[in-house]
């Protein structure tokens, strides 16, 4: 058994479980604002009114016998994606990249039917993958295209960036890259890749993988240090306007880059995971406890990221 | 931390209340903190015999009342066709048997349990007692005028007075006045009489010396001597103020032991015998007594105490819960769960409730890989899981007892719907997160689980929570505290290992 004594993480700065419960979630996020981002379909709606892209929206299934209508919804669509509205984790999400015949092929390269796809549809709505198993909704979306130079790093599964945003600034971030092991999902407890990157520029810092550091990616073999993201300042800045759009003082946003429309905000998450630190090698709270002592806050989603920029920049700072 | 004052303040208001009650209870009714704490019970037995000649007979005991440093538990009387009872006056207790028509030998029993208690108050006088006025003849009025001089010049105080004077009287080498007193006077009146006649009040009262398992025991005098305040006891042979702890005073105030009437040759004798009660037994009947008992659940029926046992266990589990996830960081299916199994393990003990919870979750997840494939709605799946579990329980059960096991009827006790609801969620964990998630959140369980098992099976958890209801405030206060609590859990130092390298 391996430890690291609570001493040296808080030199670190690592934010734990506990605290990030106690002292993020439970102060800066408003209990009532928890709907709108547990499910898909509010937090879609939501940033249309709030200007934030979102990948197009193409059928809502509510009701059993709606799915009757799926096959009609996706009749001309070539690939797509069936997202439960309150599933948590990346659970019960369907990528299905194209056609082959009358079935679909998967993400993963598996064929599966029209009738399977149905079969998931009806799981979604009995609250397979929601919460406490209450009835849910399935979204029915456009499939990104993600971004080739972006997509050349990621296994399978679309790569997404996940930002950390503190009362409206953007404090860290980590780009997730599916693998073998993670089944094309970029879900870091289910073995995807976390690479951390720097607020100021949006180029890679670390690599983690099950939380171990890993120097370049398991299946596709390529280095991470060439990695960089188009237009990282205004992905940053869609994120920060997240905070206008729901409130939430400590939350996540899953972002991906989309080869054609640029930053899209996926879902966003009220109860952001921890191992973004590990991507990072280092901990969240100075950071945070920087942005608690402002003592004037910016008002705009672009000063706010302009001061995160600065603030963060690792070629000056250790924060 | 000024702002969250006013919740660390209420939780130890809670904890500070929560542990007074429990000791107010122990200290004022005796209910032990110790499982199966033993107290020495004194059983005194008065036998009282003698001849009837054939006329109505009445007989009256004086029976002890608040003998100083022992607490009356239950007193009763056995005494062949006697009427019996217990006569209340102002300043003594007796118990009065009577008969129309009695001859021959006869034999009364008066019984009275006994614990020994420092607390209870000595008897006070309502009205301060005087001296009895005593008249002597010469020549003995100028001896014991001479002896009291004497000792009165030695001494101060009521106390040390009768010391002297006992030093007097018992002096190996007695003078003239000493030696006329003494041959014409019995020797424990004669001190008495001594000490009202110089104007102190004083009385002899009866002691029984209590050694476990005499019979036939007698009665011995003490003297008292009021100090203005209070009857102080004094051996008066040796003049040792103060009564042995392994005295009881049966006699104090009152003037005779016993009288009988219709009858003679009447004695009166002592058996006594040490029983060891538990300490439980002990303040149950007497808070039943006192009615102070109203806060104790012994005053419901057997039946609701039963379900209480188990009710006021879970607080418990909830406690160990709490510890394991947020200190340790153990990750368990479904948060409380664990405590559900734990009561389940309470009944069914510990390994006949492991195997059969295993066995039945084990055979569940095989049925339930089958419902998967009929591709139900969640309900109706989670509903026909519940039925499958009943199955897979009556089938144990069956078996089980056909082999000789009883441990198969034990399955009976885990909740059904629990068990379902664990099965599908273990279910949809394999398919996501594949068997090597199911295993650790599934180990996870089961470790707290039996952890929450060995605490609420201790005796001493069982007999605190049970006992001690108000210790749940306790509990509360160290679950609100955890609730509290943002340092590292356990398993994060292991789960944060790999930082080690950015720590500069």
């Amino acid at each position: 058994m391996r430890w690291i004594s609570p001493r040296r993480l808080n030199r670190v700065g690592l934010l734990n479980m506990n605290r990030r419960n106690v002292d993020y979630i439970a102060r800066y996020n408003d209990r009532s604002a928890f709907p709108l981002v547990d499910n898909k379909l509010k937090t879609k709606l939501l940033a249309q009114d709030h200007e934030i892209a979102t990948p197009a929206l193409i059928q809502v299934v509510t009701q059993q016998h709606e799915i009757r209508h799926f096959r009609e919804a996706v009749a001309e669509l070539d690939g797509f994606a069936i997202k439960p509205a309150k599933g948590s984790g990346g659970k019960g999400i369907i990528v299905l990249s194209h056609r082959e015949g009358d079935d679909f092929v998967k993400a993963s390269g598996a064929r599966v039917s029209v009738t399977t796809i149905e079969r998931d549809l009806s799981n979604i709505l009995a609250g397979l993958y929601s919460l406490g198993g209450t009835p849910d909704v399935a979204i029915v979306e456009k499939l990104i295209r993600c971004e080739p130079s972006l997509a050349r790093h990621s296994y399978q599964g679309v790569p997404d960036i996940r930002i950390i945003v503190f009362k409206g600034y953007p404090v860290m971030a980590m780009l997730r890259l599916s693998t073998q092991a993670s089944d094309g999902k970029a879900n870091l407890h289910q073995g995807a890749v976390g690479v951390g990157l720097d607020i100021a520029t949006g180029k890679p810092l670390n690599a983690v993988q099950f939380n171990r550091p890993v120097y370049e990616h398991p299946d596709t073999g390529k280095d991470f240090s060439d990695i960089s993201i188009e237009d990282w300042r205004n992905m940053l800045v869609t994120a920060s306007r997240c905070y206008e759009a729901t409130g939430l003082g400590y939350m996540g946003a899953d972002m991906v880059v989309d080869a054609s429309e640029g930053p899209l905000l996926l879902e966003l998450n009220a109860r952001p995971g921890l191992a973004i630190q590990m991507a990072n090698g280092r901990g969240l709270l100075p950071r945070l406890q920087h942005i608690e002592g402002l003592k004037r806050v910016h008002l705009t989603p672009e000063k706010r990221v302009n001061y995160a920029m600065e603030a963060f920049d690792l070629s000056h700072q250790l924060l | 931390m000024s702002r969250r004052f006013p919740f660390y303040f209420a939780i130890a208001l809670l904890i500070i209340a929560g542990i007074s009650l429990a000791s107010f209870r122990h200290i004022s009714l005796g209910v032990p903190f110790a499982v199966g704490e033993q107290r020495p019970v004194w059983m005194v037995e008065a036998r009282v015999d003698f001849v009837a000649l054939g006329n109505p007979v009445l007989v009256s005991l004086h029976l002890p009342e608040r003998p100083p440093g022992f607490r009356q538990l239950t007193e009763q009387a056995a005494s062949p066709g006697y009427g019996f009872s217990i006569i209340q006056r102002s300043q003594e207790r007796r118990g009065e048997w009577s008969i129309r028509q009695a001859s021959g030998p006869q034999t009364l029993y008066y019984s009275i349990q006994l614990v020994a208690d420092g607390n209870v108050q000595p008897l006070i006088p309502d009205t301060p007692p005087l001296a009895e006025a005593v008249f002597w003849e010469e020549p003995q009025a100028t001896a014991a005028r001479e002896l009291v001089q004497r000792a009165r010049q030695k001494s101060s105080t009521s106390e040390s007075f009768t010391r002297e004077l006992i030093k007097l009287l018992q002096s190996s080498d007695p003078d003239q006045n000493t030696a006329l007193l003494l041959a014409s006077n019995e020797y424990v009146d004669l001190v008495t009489r001594m000490l009202n006649y110089a104007g102190v009040p004083a009385q002899t009262a009866d002691g029984l010396k209590l050694e476990d398992a005499r019979r036939r025991q007698m009665l011995r005098p003490f003297l008292q001597v009021y100090n203005g305040r209070e009857w102080l006891t004094f051996n008066p042979e040796t003049g040792e103020q103060g009564l042995p702890g392994d005295v009881l005073l049966w006699r104090q105030t009152a003037p005779s032991l016993l009288d009988v009437m219709g009858g003679t040759q009447s004695s009166v004798s002592f058996s006594m015998l040490r029983q060891t009660v538990p300490a439980l037994q002990l303040s149950r009947e007497e808070s039943e007594r006192q009615g102070l008992g109203l806060m104790s659940l012994y005053q419901l029926p057997i039946e609701e105490q039963g379900m209480f046992r188990m009710l006021l266990l879970l607080p418990l589990g909830a406690l160990v819960v709490a510890f394991m996830r947020i200190i340790i960081g153990v990750r368990t299916s479904g948060t409380f769960m664990p405590v559900l199994i734990a009561i389940a393990f309470v009944q069914t003990s510990l390994v006949p409730g492991l195997i059969a919870f295993i066995a039945v979750v084990s055979l569940g997840l095989l049925m339930r890989s089958y419902l998967s494939s009929l591709n139900l709605l969640l309900v109706s799946r989670i509903s026909a899981l519940i039925i499958l579990v009943i199955f897979i329980t009556t089938g144990l059960s069956i078996v089980g007892y056909q082999m000789g096991f009883n441990t198969g009827m034990t399955v009976t006790f885990f909740p059904m719907v629990i068990l379902a609801w664990t099965i599908e969620r273990m279910s949809i964990l394999w398919e996501e997160e594949g068997p090597h998630e199911v295993m650790v959140q599934g180990a996870g369980s089961l470790f707290v689980a039996v952890m929450a098992y060995l605490v609420m099976d201790a005796p001493l958890a069982r007999h605190l929570t049970f006992n001690f209801p108000e210790l749940h405030l306790v509990v509360l206060g160290l679950i609100l505290l955890m609730g509290n609590y943002t340092g590292y859990k356990l398993s994060e130092l292991r789960r944060f290992y790999p930082m080690k390298v950015y720590d500069r």
